[in-house]
């Protein structure tokens, strides 16, 4: 309250925003009939989701022969995108719990946003590893359970780590983003009527606002923040250490983990800003969604991209450095071999289209941001790509290296999976209130009586 | 926990339009003696929730912290038992590795803290609560403020004299009692 009150109205995150019911009015108003736009959107997503059934569907009928898998590349388009929507969810609980835990003042209208995304992501994500495994009625062997022959997992294979990692990591968020919106869906259910409100009765948990409940409240969240703070570094961390713990040039090396966090926050926050741009325009939700967001998003983008960028200018200098043939081979592999174009796109979409981000002008402009949110988006897919298929393509000996070119299957999965991301997210719009309201009262000077007078 | 409704127990219900104004009204009830009230925020607002209301830390911490002890300790047994259950050499590691068991002692320290933590929020906030809320205003979940005191018949008249003084929008008896009182 005491910064919120004291700083002058143009330092605000959000000036034109003036009253608690200013924010009730403007997010409920998101959750009123849909409009057309909403409607063939949400049509586009239902045909992808479809594709997405009917390819994986397909695969389970007739084996993961339909899918370009094959030695030496048994990990290919699947493992790249379940890299990429993993990494797509970190930025999500680096804006709802580090930053929350750093008190950066423009999370607030940004950070449901940018949860649900981490939700749906880590959803779309996890469905990946069993489309890989082929034969899916068997995925439960992933998990630690007693079967008949007191058999267990391999507790020093990084994929089983992914699995605690990954599971861990879809409870605690989506627990953190349900907590979250408990106070707002009961702001949601004070506006319905009918159905809709016994459904935001419900899902609220009959929450009153009472100062027993927000005193635990607020406590019970810094300690959730807390604890998905080092959760969010450790995710990323153990997907890395699939590749890094396994002896492939191009995989196993200690800057695997650093590299990839960095470079999950990257593509987040891009994904965060193509989300946003079109969310704000449609659903009018330009006054919390101001540019000084986008411009501080701009700026997280920045640094991670360099971040990345340096991570790359490394790989290839330690590689060269060691002396190692494989690895040097591997290397020059990536650069001018088969996949050049694959790595170049990387660099060009990571690396160089990012350096704009310097200019504050561009920092400022929606338009330009949201273009170059989209370049990123897809330079870190093939970032995966390229460390995934190249690496193992051209791994020690000559006669063992090989080519993958992805099938129609694993193409319709992969933009299906697009869809089934959408679908989640065109609905959490919908049934959801979009922006936190209680949390963006926080920023908002409180009505008061008597106000201070010449306190600045 | 439903308590017997008491007849000698009154409700006054107040609405603020002010957070400085609750919060005053809030410490002058304490000031006057009165303990059974509750204040309704849109926004946990700790000047109200502290200077106003006395909160002080909350016991969810302990959930926290026993909930993230037991599951590192969890995430350590399991693995150390079942690699000692049937003590097979891979990859010429060790069959008690411990730092191929400290990822699953993190994981499962984090799974189980927050689940934990949710757990302690439920009991210490008395969530969920579905029983029909008693002096509850709409407004609370908008823009305004709102405080229920709850005294003795002989005292209420004086909280709502207190509450008057503050300027509510609104102030209300309301003879109700439930047992969140």
């Amino acid at each position: 309250m005491a910064t919120a009150e004291l700083r002058e109205r143009g330092a605000l995150p959000n000036p034109d925003v003036r009253s608690y019911e200013d924010v009730n009015r403007d997010v409920l108003r998101v959750l009123s009939r849909p409009g057309k736009g909403w409607w063939i959107l949400f049509g586009i997503a239902g045909a992808g989701v479809a594709l997405f059934l009917g390819s994986w569907f397909y695969q389970i009928y007739q084996g993961i022969g339909v899918s370009g898998l094959n030695a030496p590349v048994g990990w290919g388009v699947y493992i790249t995108t379940f890299v990429f929507w993993v990494g797509i969810a970190h930025s999500g609980t680096l804006i709802s719990a580090i930053l929350f835990l750093f008190r950066a003042p423009w999370r607030q209208a940004i950070y449901r946003a940018a949860e649900a995304m981490t939700v749906f992501a880590v959803m779309t994500a996890g469905l990946f590893p069993l489309i890989h495994v082929g034969r899916v009625w068997h995925a439960y062997w992933l998990i630690p359970y007693p079967n008949s022959r007191f058999l267990w997992p391999n507790f020093r294979s990084p994929l089983v780590w992914d699995v605690f990692a990954i599971t861990t990591y879809f409870t605690v968020s989506a627990v953190f983003f349900y907590l979250g919106t408990i106070p707002d869906l009961a702001a949601a259910r004070d506006k319905a009527k009918g159905l809709r409100r016994k459904f935001y009765q419900l899902a609220s948990m009959g929450w009153r606002g009472t100062d027993r409940e927000w005193h635990h409240f607020s406590k019970a969240y810094i300690y959730l923040a807390a604890l998905a703070t080092p959760l969010v570094l450790s995710v990323h961390s153990v997907v890395s250490w699939d590749f890094a713990m396994a002896i492939v040039p191009g995989w196993h090396t200690t800057i695997f983990a650093p590299y990839f966090v960095a470079g999950a926050i990257f593509s987040g926050v891009a994904l965060v800003i193509t989300l946003a741009v079109p969310m704000r325009k449609y659903f009018g939700l330009e006054d919390y969604l101001t540019v000084k967001h986008f411009e501080a998003m701009a700026k997280l983008c920045l640094l991670t991209s360099s971040i990345v960028l340096y991570a790359y200018l490394t790989e290839y200098f330690l590689a060269w450095y060691s002396g190692e043939p494989p690895e040097r081979g591997s290397f020059w592999n990536r650069v001018f071999g088969h996949y050049w174009w694959a790595n170049w796109i990387m660099l060009t979409c990571n690396g160089l289209v990012p350096l704009m981000l310097w200019f504050k002008r561009v920092r400022r402009s929606i338009a330009a941001l949201f273009a170059i949110s989209i370049f990123i988006n897809i330079g870190m897919w093939f970032e995966r790509f390229v460390i995934i298929v190249t690496s193992l393509s051209h791994e020690y000996e000559p006669w063992a290296w090989g080519l993958y070119r992805p099938s129609y299957v694993e193409m319709g999965i992969l933009i299906g999976s697009f869809a089934w991301f959408g679908f989640w997210f065109l609905l959490f719009t919908r049934l959801l209130p979009p922006v936190a309201i209680a949390e963006m009262k926080e920023v908002i000077p409180p009505p008061m009586r008597r106000r201070k007078e010449g306190a600045r | 926990m439903i308590s017997p409704r008491r007849q000698d127990q009154l409700g006054v219900f107040a609405l603020f339009e002010h957070l400085d104004s609750t919060i005053e009204a809030c410490k002058a009830l304490r000031k006057a003696g009165f303990r059974k009230f509750r204040a309704y925020a849109p926004l946990p607002e700790h000047h109200l929730l502290e200077e106003g209301l006395g909160h002080r830390q909350s016991p969810v911490r302990v959930f926290t912290l026993a909930g993230a002890l037991t599951g590192a300790a969890t995430g350590f047994a399991f693995t150390t038992w079942t690699s000692m259950d049937w003590p097979l050499i891979t990859g010429g590691k060790p069959v008690f590795s411990i730092p191929a068991y400290v990822v699953i002692a993190f994981e499962l320290a984090i799974l189980f803290g927050a689940l934990a933590t949710v757990i302690g929020l439920f009991i210490n906030a008395g969530l969920p609560n579905f029983r029909r809320p008693v002096g509850y205003h709409p407004e609370c979940s908008n823009g305004s403020f709102g405080i229920r005191v709850t005294a003795p018949a002989s005292r209420a008249a004086a909280a709502k004299e207190i509450l008057d003084g503050f300027g509510p929008s609104e102030l209300r008896d309301d003879n109700q009692v439930d047992s969140d009182d």
